[in-house]
């Protein structure tokens, strides 16, 4: 029994290579058949005309002579990148301040951090973006707000200029994540370092310039690209919210794609815009990534 | 100076406190909303808390709009987000005890593809998604929801490494030597210490899989098979400016994952900065 045991233990099964694969094949599979084969057909669909059941027709390079010359698709990757460059530096300055504002050592710390991280909890919610959408109506608090202050007739969503605000609003909002990544990275700072540049006679202003924001850089730099990636690819909140509009103003990418696939049927033309989408982010990503270099410090 | 601490003190205070108010203000609207009169939720002359509770908002709601009552929505979301959480603590626990401990060939290739999938946007594969789950004739049922998690969730994969990677190998070794092998490893020391990530997995997939709406609005095309999130936004079509019943459901939709706040935010909140900071 015992001799049976041990000579099973360097069975195949327990080889280190067969363990591996064993323990990791859901990943395996599901690598194989939910991403690479999806991204596979998605290539192939994107040079076709596809309609859900039916048969894919080669057209080459068809969609994406169309894509250049569609003004929607334009459009709405000029308001994607507008949401995202405005509401990501928004969110992350957001998150730094609540984070730096939560450091005081208090007994109610763990408190208050908890207050402020359920805009997080439960804003990527349908029922936020319900109450947002009344939140932000004509009718609305915020609007009732903006009326009492003199600007009668104001309205978010019924302005192309404005209808976007109220989005950017509810995705900055959401900025308990970041806030706690940047709280356990300030925890890290050493007191030593403040207390230094305090004999040195630095303010407070020269002291955040100076240690605290070279030292999170890295931790920036992780914020800064997963905000960007959601940032791009915000759907729930604007197909709820506004629908893509008022005239196509907060039509974003992610939105026009679900469309263009399922409600104009236009399935291997929509493969083709994710594909340019997923170019430009990596594109963006990418070029973030080789200039950190120049503005994150490591300690050694 | 004593004196000027304490009164920076109640300012720091009064502070947070305000601006916490703020930040939770458009929660306790919804939540103040589904008690008011239909004519005390929007306009200028709304009030802040409503003169008469209407209670009602809340049966009426859950009646919905058409044939179905938010009893099964809920059920419908109960059974997608504890199937699919399940799946979730299972499937990653298994994949992050081989991509930590497991010396297998492959590893670092596996590693890559997992840490490329979780930065790969899930709006990009939608459509040949649907497409091969519609080849399979699975759309229209909770399968797409609940069998890929299943197969690992990388997020959840690389926090549990995370922590694996924090336990001392020297357990394993000397498990080895008392008999064990690979498989007894996992189930008689990784598992057992793998808690606290464990409540952490279950406690942050169950409300993402609960809050999830394009998962649902690609598949689920039947009313009986809605889960909450889709029902409400049904639901708040139907209902037009009936706002009542409206804000009662969206607030009852909130719950659940308000109750594991609740208990458990200590878990949550380790796990959200689990891949950003080591240490």
């Amino acid at each position: 029994m015992q001799a049976e045991k041990r000579s099973g233990k360097t069975g195949f099964l327990y080889k280190d290579n067969v363990v591996g694969y064993i323990f990791a094949a859901p990943f395996i599979i599901s690598f194989l058949c939910l991403t690479l084969i999806p991204m596979a057909l998605s290539l192939y669909y994107s040079f076709c005309n596809y309609k859900i059941a039916a048969v894919p027709e080669w057209i080459g390079v068809q969609n994406f002579a169309n894509l250049l010359r569609d003004s929607t698709f334009g459009h709405s990757l000029l308001v994607t990148i507008q949401y995202v460059i405005i509401g990501v530096p928004l969110k992350l300055v957001f998150a730094l301040f609540v984070a730096m504002l939560l450091t005081k050592p208090t007994r109610m710390q763990g408190f208050y951090r908890a207050v402020y991280y359920i805009p997080s909890l439960i804003g990527g919610s349908v029922a936020v973006a319900l109450v947002w959408k009344q939140l932000f109506g004509s009718r609305g608090p915020v609007v009732s707000l903006i009326k009492s202050l003199g600007a009668t007739g104001f309205n978010f969503f019924g302005s192309t200029t404005w209808a976007f605000v109220p989005l950017v609003l509810c995705n900055a909002w959401q900025f308990g994540s970041s806030m706690l990544i940047f709280a356990s990275g300030l925890k890290q700072i050493s007191k030593e370092y403040y207390e230094a540049a305090e004999i040195d006679g630095a303010g407070a202003v020269k002291r955040f310039f100076s240690i605290t924001l070279p030292i999170l850089s890295p931790i920036i730099l992780f914020n800064l690209i997963m905000q960007l990636i959601s940032g791009f690819m915000t759907f729930t909140q604007a197909q709820i919210i506004t629908d893509g509009g008022p005239n196509y103003a907060t039509n974003y990418i992610a939105l026009n794609i679900f469309k263009e696939g399922f409600a104009f049927q236009h399935m291997g033309y929509a493969c083709a815009q994710s594909w340019v989408m997923l170019l430009i982010m990596a594109a963006i990503t990418g070029i973030i990534f080789k200039t950190s270099s120049h503005w994150t410090f490591y300690e050694s | 100076m004593q004196r000027k601490r304490a009164i920076l003190n109640v300012v720091y205070h009064v502070f947070v406190v305000a601006f916490g108010l703020l930040m939770i203000y458009p929660v306790l609207w919804m939540i103040l909303s589904s008690f008011k009169l239909k004519s005390e939720i929007l306009g200028n002359k709304a009030p802040f808390l409503p003169s008469v509770w209407v209670f009602e908002n809340y049966p009426n709601g859950w009646q919905g709009s058409g044939s179905l009552t938010f009893a099964t929505y809920f059920r419908n979301s109960i059974i997608v987000s504890c199937l699919g959480t399940l799946g979730t603590v299972i499937s990653s626990a298994m994949v992050a005890y081989a991509l930590a401990r497991v010396n297998f060939k492959g590893r670092k290739f596996w590693f890559t593809a997992m840490i490329m999938t979780m930065l790969l946007p899930g709006q990009v594969l939608m459509i040949p998604q649907y497409i091969i789950w519609n080849r399979l004739g699975l759309v229209g049922t909770f399968v797409p929801l609940i069998l890929p998690k299943y197969l690992g969730w990388p997020f959840f994969i690389y926090m549990m490494m995370q922590f694996i990677r924090g336990l001392p190998k020297e357990l394993d070794e000397a498990a080895m030597i008392d008999g064990c092998n690979k498989y007894s490893i996992f189930s008689r020391i990784i598992l057992p210490l793998l808690g606290p990530s464990i409540i952490t997995t279950i406690v942050i997939s169950f409300y993402w899989i609960w809050d999830d709406y394009m998962g649902p609005l690609l598949y689920l095309s039947k009313p009986a098979l809605y889960t909450v999130s889709l029902a409400i936004k049904g639901f708040a079509d139907a209902q037009g400016t009936n706002f009542g019943p409206m804000f009662a459901m969206s607030s009852l939709s909130l719950i659940p994952v308000f109750l594991l706040f609740l208990f458990f935010n200590r878990y949550l909140m380790d796990g959200v900065t689990a891949g950003a900071v080591k240490g």
